[in-house]
């Protein structure tokens, strides 16, 4: 188990204040102007040697992403930094506790990462639900523009930097990077086509990177530990400390800061208590927040937790949000809550997603209730695939996996339900 | 120029263009919906799905990827197909099999597609969404249950008219097309929603049931409602026209067409001259066509004959009465109704020379006493295209909303003679800059002081892409170019025809002219409307509106453009040059052609730019006189109501609703349907 | 969702608020606002200035807030942009409350995560009290709404009541909530699980125990 010492997110659970002075205690701030003084190109050399993967769910190379925006500006304009704080995916809520009870490492990763890549600001986008958590999150950044760490000058590295808070309104959508931008800019949350990547033409149309809340937030202190440090945790190609998310059916429910690989038992036995009920009543487990394949018991049980880990077993990490269900588990309506959540939250722009999702989620909930023929279960699944990868963003994909990862699981179950419907309708 | 392949074969495509543009150039069709060649890229209909390498191993939207060098594009593999199949049926499971009853049935891109690229049957057996109509105002009849959300309606209203009237509310499923709060649109152009719209949900109102798109017959036209000179498709049945629809002519109004060039078409039979009259007793009593030409022939004016021409006729029957007027020993001839009498007798001084594309790569612009909203909504919106790349418009006039920024200098036209200091660093920093001079700065002696503008900011000079002429005249009448390059413009205007006092004054449709200034004189109207000129007229012989016949007009940019006749004039109506040829013999003269290839010939031989369709050749700009000056306040523009500006227009009863609805504000009770 | 529209634009919606200004306090606020947004990005506000704006109108009327169109137009002529694009977004996010509501706003989470933990417990809860989906109560206290995944699935079910959420939450804690509420008094926001300090695994921590006791700073143990 990782050991408290090399834990990043100290403060996880809010036991200590929020505050400057607090986080000061704990490490954060310590000699940021030390940090910067390494240079834009070490910083983001040594991101890149940790091996930290973007925490937002795609995992894409941090450090490499930092590295595609430009060294300098040949048209004069500004590039921007934009944190994707919109924490919206069902089962995920690690932003919110880093947001509420250790902004300052986010706002100090902020300027590091905003220095690193040479943006003039960063914008961090809270989902418009965290009401609480962005007043604290109002609250840090102008503590650290109180103490000199932000504006004009920034910590005195000679850098100057601003750090905002825009608040979304309810929108999961906004979740996506480009819809994120378009946001920003005060429009509908409606995802771009790409190219041009954000990295060109971003927000306002300057280069721009958006960077999730946790990735941001890592970088102070890998920085201050080293590259080696992060990636002595976790596997090759999946390296560093982690939030995982435990929902659903277990005897406690938490969020916890664990090594990158960690197998499942470990996660569920160490830090949750087990399944309710116990392993043998597991059902199946949404390991990386709704948008990935569920995976059933048996293949779950001693998975790594990591990128590569879960890929193996045909879903993925995402953003380690891992939902668990034990056989008390309707789990047809489970994911058609989830069908039903992705219908909700389509922006309506693009015709396989907005007719799509509408469309899988009415099955869905006839197939809960068995009120359908067998056949509608493979029309069901080619529906999936007409969604997936037919989209300008990764919604379609997202909503049409969870119910591929059902039907291939657990279609005896639909077919179960349908015929015993049949037989009751015919009584 | 990068190569690539598309199914197989190699080829070349132009720098910039996108996949789609490369999968045409090699000849594929490639089904969409949302893409359209003058809005912006939205990619959101996924129909126009293609498999590209190297790329993601799923179908990219090809309207919106960039054509680069090696790529391998299929439009005929297996995934493509699917991909297509797939899209359309998420299209058609909430659009409803109304077909029958739709009036976009036949020219729908939804029913042709889905006939190319659909499955044979639906597999949605969920209720099917419905959704309200909106209200979209007197012109654009809304079944938004038809909408699939290509959103081409609200990029037009954003990007080409500037008025930001259509939205996309709510998200997902539920996104709905609407304007803010059911408001009629109210943009000059907002009918071309109707032609961008892919399937039945905007329809036209006016034309609701009318007809099917195969039952029309189609003739080539040029509106006749401004100088633009639009191309415009007539569509008929039987001796009625029914619809006119914009055709592409990417030099002129690209693929759009003002509302009321659209609209006129209910007042085409409406209010008709349709049997010659002749005034007795100061009341005007039907005629036979013998009695009319008796009664002009009893005059018999001799020399003492005026012409007077209206905005919307053709060179073909301008050069009748010519020839009629020079027969009888005349040649008072004018076209300017109202007075105007700004020299003409260098066309390069008097002409759109930028022309209308040119016109969008100018980089500094001034206006003077023009409301181009009004008086060519389709340079207006070359103007806004230009201020989108950077230009800075400047108007000296009352002000009006452009849709774009532009700085108002004020409305003394004396400031052409001394602009600000800002007009001033702007025109010396141009590269393209140019001028603007419409009827209202015409008025108060602009064009020669805009000629002395264009001496000092040098708007006539060398650029990389051949000579520029920023110098530009833009006109309001259809019939004003062509009028006067045959001659319809006397030094004094229309006063020295007044002066004259002649016997007899031939109206050619000309009824925006003051006829109590010709009280002695017999007034032979020739036009095909009851309107100003028919009130005042002693003998009226009923003539051919421009969709009755054959005919030249000269738009303002000097662009030479032939329409054809799409029906007959209704009635005893005659097309004009026959009752000008008739009108020769009554009188005994002989004007020298029997036929209106005849007619044109002789025309075309004294006005040989004439026979040439395309841009007539003026030559350069005059000097500008010395010491010329504009003076005076520009207290308003010509046109007081741009949906009724001729008489054809006054007569319509849609354009009489647009007028008072749109302009006027009043409101209208809508039938339960 | 798809009963979501505007309320409809009448001669009453407009005297009421044909008329509506910020407040002194506010003015000021959507200067701070329309400041942390580049030179003419002032577009950019408009998400903030709606939430400004139904706030305000929340405290004019005593409940959460909501937008008449008026507003909308209010909040369209500060930013300079077409009023259908300021409707656009006011009906894109779900959180612009472009109907009247109660004073209390009550949102329950019934996304999967939270239905797994009890949430059709906590809806039915709020059915017996006679609230329902989309509906204020007589008394105007209550509005009802089921919402998507709120982002506290480690301490579900949850609510979300106007500003403040509710954790770890049973039909009984809820009835306590909603009657504390209705008598005018705070209670106790955040989870609601006897012995439970945030998203720790309850009563068997396992992990930073120090820093439950005091602000430990682990840097002497790398």
């Amino acid at each position: 188990m990782l050991a408290d010492k090399d834990r990043i997110f100290t403060n996880l659970y809010g036991y200590q204040p929020w505050t400057l002075k607090a986080a000061q205690m704990r490490g954060d701030w310590d000699n940021t102007k030390a940090l910067l003084a390494r240079g834009q190109d070490a910083i983001i050399e040594e991101i890149k040697a940790s091996g930290l993967r973007g925490r937002g769910g795609a995992g894409f190379p941090t450090g490499m992403k930092w590295s595609f925006m430009p060294k300098e500006s040949k048209d004069g304009r500004p590039s921007f930094l934009v944190i994707n704080a919109d924490e919206s995916e069902p089962g995920s809520c690690k932003d919110r506790e880093i947001i509420r009870h250790e902004p300052h490492k986010l706002v100090e990763g902020a300027l590091i990462a905003g220095y690193a890549m040479r943006a003039r600001a960063a914008y961090i986008y809270t989902r418009g639900e965290y009401i609480r958590e962005a007043e604290t999150l109002f609250a840090a950044v102008a503590e650290a523009y109180a103490a000199g760490f932000l504006g004009k000058n920034a910590c005195g590295s000679g850098y100057d930097f601003d750090v905002f808070v825009h608040r979304g309104a309810g929108a999961y959508i906004c979740g996506e990077e480009t819809a994120m931008l378009e946001s920003l800019e005060g429009k509908k949350g409606q995802p771009r086509l790409k190219p041009p990547f954000p990295a060109g033409a971003g927000l306002y149309g300057c280069p721009t990177t958006v960077n999730n809340v946790e990735s941001i937030a890592v970088a102070p202190t890998i920085l201050r530990r080293g590259a080696a440090w992060f990636s002595s945790f976790g596997r090759d190609n999946n390296k560093g400390t982690k939030l995982f998310q435990i929902s659903g059916h277990v005897e406690r429910p938490c969020v916890v800061e664990e090594a990158m690989s960690v197998p499942f038992s470990e996660l569920i036995e160490k830090h949750c208590g087990g399944i309710r009920g116990g392993r043998d009543n597991l059902l199946a487990v949404i390991p990386g927040g709704s948008s990935v394949p569920l995976v059933p018991a048996a293949e779950i049980w001693d998975a790594p937790m990591d990128f590569d880990g879960l890929k193996a077993v045909g879903s993925g990490l995402g953003t380690a949000a891992v939902i668990v269900m034990d056989k008390s588990t309707d789990i047809v309506r489970a994911i058609a809550r989830l069908s039903y959540f992705y219908k909700h939250e389509s922006c309506g722009q693009c015709t396989p997603c907005r007719e799509g999702t509408g469309w899988m989620w009415r099955v869905m909930e006839r197939l809960r209730t068995g009120d359908a023929a067998v056949e509608e279960i493979d029309m069901l699944h080619q529906v999936t695939k007409q969604v997936e990868g037919h989209t300008i963003c990764a919604l379609g994909d997202a909503a049409a996996w969870p119910i591929q990862g059902l039907i291939k699981n657990f279609r005896p179950e639909i077919e179960r339900r349908i015929a015993e419907h049949q037989r009751e309708a015919a009584e | 120029m990068p190569k690539l392949k598309v199914d197989g074969v190699e080829l070349e495509v132009p720098a910039g263009a996108t996949v789609l543009q490369a999968c045409e150039l090699a000849g594929k069709e490639i089904p969409r919906f949302c893409y359209h060649e003058r809005l912006s890229i939205a990619g959101n209909c996924r129909m126009c799905l293609v498999e590209v390498k190297p790329g993601p191993p799923k179908p990219q939207a090809s309207c919106a990827l960039p054509a680069s060098e090696g790529q391998e594009i299929r439009t005929d593999s297996e995934m493509v197909k699917k991909a297509r199949e797939g899209v359309m049926e998420f299209l058609l499971i909430n659009h409803p099999l109304d077909c029958p009853i739709c009036d976009q049935g036949g020219e729908c891109d939804l029913q042709d597609q889905s006939v190319a690229y659909g499955r044979g049957k639906s597999r949605y057996d969920e209720n099917k969404r419905a959704v309200t109509e909106k209200y979209m105002g007197p012109l654009i009849k809304t079944t938004m249950t038809r909408c699939i959300h290509c959103t081409r309606c609200v990029r037009f209203s954003e990007e080409i008219a500037g008025v930001d009237e259509i939205g996309a509310l709510y998200r997902g499923e539920n996104m709905q097309i609407t304007t803010y709060l059911e408001g009629a649109a109210k943009h000059e152009l907002s009918a071309n929603v109707i032609d961008l719209c892919p399937v039945g949900a905007l329809t036209s109102r006016p034309y609701a049931f009318e007809a099917r798109p195969w039952e029309l017959k189609k003739a080539l036209g040029v509106d006749v409602s401004d100088a633009v000179g639009s191309n415009i498709r007539i569509d008929s049945r039987g001796r009625e026209v029914l619809r006119i629809l914009p055709r592409v002519n990417d030099d002129v109004n690209e693929e759009w067409l003002s509302d009321r060039a659209r609209y006129v078409v209910d007042g085409l039979t409406r209010r008709r001259l349709d049997k010659p009259w002749l005034r007795k007793d100061s009341k005007l009593v039907a005629a036979t066509w013998p009695e009319a030409f008796n009664a002009i022939a009893s005059i018999n004016p001799g020399a003492s004959l005026a012409v007077i021409s209206g905005d919307q006729v053709d060179c073909e029957t301008m050069f009748a009465a010519k020839a009629l007027a020079r027969a009888l020993g005349s040649s008072l001839l004018e076209g300017r109704q109202t007075g105007l009498a700004y020299t003409a007798s260098n066309m390069a001084a008097v002409a759109f020379n930028s022309t209308l594309s040119g016109i969008e790569e100018a980089d500094a612009v001034l206006i003077v006493g023009s409301h181009v909203r009004d008086e060519a909504p389709l340079v207006n919106t070359r103007l806004r295209k230009a201020t989108r790349k950077g230009a800075k418009v400047f108007v000296i006039g009352p002000k009006w909303d452009p849709t774009y920024p532009a700085t108002f200098l004020g409305d003394d036209a004396a400031i052409l003679n001394d602009v600000p200091a800002d007009v001033v660093a702007a025109f010396e920093a141009a590269k393209k800059p140019a001028i603007i001079v419409g009827g209202a700065g015409l008025a108060k002696g602009a064009l020669e002081a805009g000629l002395a503008f264009a001496e000092r900011f040098k708007l006539v000079r060398p650029t990389d892409s051949g000579e520029w002429n920023g110098f530009n005249v833009l006109h309001m009448a259809a019939s004003r170019m062509g009028g006067l390059m045959l001659g319809y413009a006397q030094a004094g205007g229309l006063g020295d025809l007044v002066a004259a006092k002649p016997k007899m004054v031939i109206s050619l449709g000309a009824d925006e002219v003051d006829y109590t200034k010709f009280a002695g004189s017999m007034i032979v109207h020739i036009g095909h409307h009851g309107d100003k000129a028919a009130h005042a007229a002693d003998v009226i012989l009923p003539a051919a509106a421009f969709t009755e016949k054959d005919g030249t007009y000269v738009n303002t940019e000097g662009r030479v453009q032939v329409s054809e006749r799409a029906v007959y004039a209704p009635g005893d109506a005659r097309e004009d040059w026959t009752i000008l040829r008739a009108m020769a013999d009554s009188l005994g003269v002989a004007v020298g052609f029997d036929s209106f290839d005849a007619l044109r010939a002789a025309m075309i031989a004294e006005v040989p730019a004439l026979g040439a369709e395309g841009l007539a050749d003026y030559g350069a700009l005059p000097a500008a006189p010395k010491g010329a000056k504009a003076e005076g306040l520009i207290a308003g523009y010509p046109i007081k109501d741009h949906y009724l500006t001729n008489a054809i227009a006054r007569s319509s009863p849609t354009l009489q609703r647009c007028s008072a609805e749109l302009l006027h504000g009043e409101t209208f009770a809508e039938a339960a349907e | 969702m798809s009963d979501r529209h505007p309320e409809p634009d009448s001669s009453e919606l407009r005297a009421r608020w044909g008329g509506f200004v910020w407040t002194a306090e506010n003015a000021e606020k959507a200067k701070e606002i329309i400041a942390r947004y580049p030179a003419g990005r002032q577009r950019s506000a408009v998400m903030p200035l709606l939430d400004l704006a139904q706030r305000q109108v929340g405290a004019e009327t005593q409940t959460q807030g909501w937008l008449p169109l008026p507003v909308m137009e209010y909040v369209a002529g500060q930013l300079e942009m077409p009023v259908i694009r300021v409707l656009e977004v006011a009906t894109f996010y779900m959180m612009y409350n472009i109907q009247p509501v109660g004073r209390f706003h009550v949102q329950v989470c019934g996304t999967t995560p939270c239905m797994l933990r009890g949430s059709d417990e906590i809806m039915a809860a709020c059915h017996k009290r006679g609230m329902h989906l989309g509906h204020t109560t007589d008394d105007g206290l209550f509005t009802l709404t089921e919402v998507e995944c709120m982002g506290n699935c480690a301490s579900a079910p949850m609510v979300q009541i106007n500003d403040d959420n509710y954790e770890d939450l049973t039909a009984e804690s809820l009835n306590h909530i909603l009657d504390e509420l209705a008598a005018g008094r705070q209670p106790k926001t955040g989870t609601q699980l006897p012995g439970r300090h945030t998203v720790e695994p309850v009563g068997a921590l396992s992990t930073l125990t120090a820093m439950a006791e005091a602000n430990h700073d682990y840097r002497g143990e790398w």
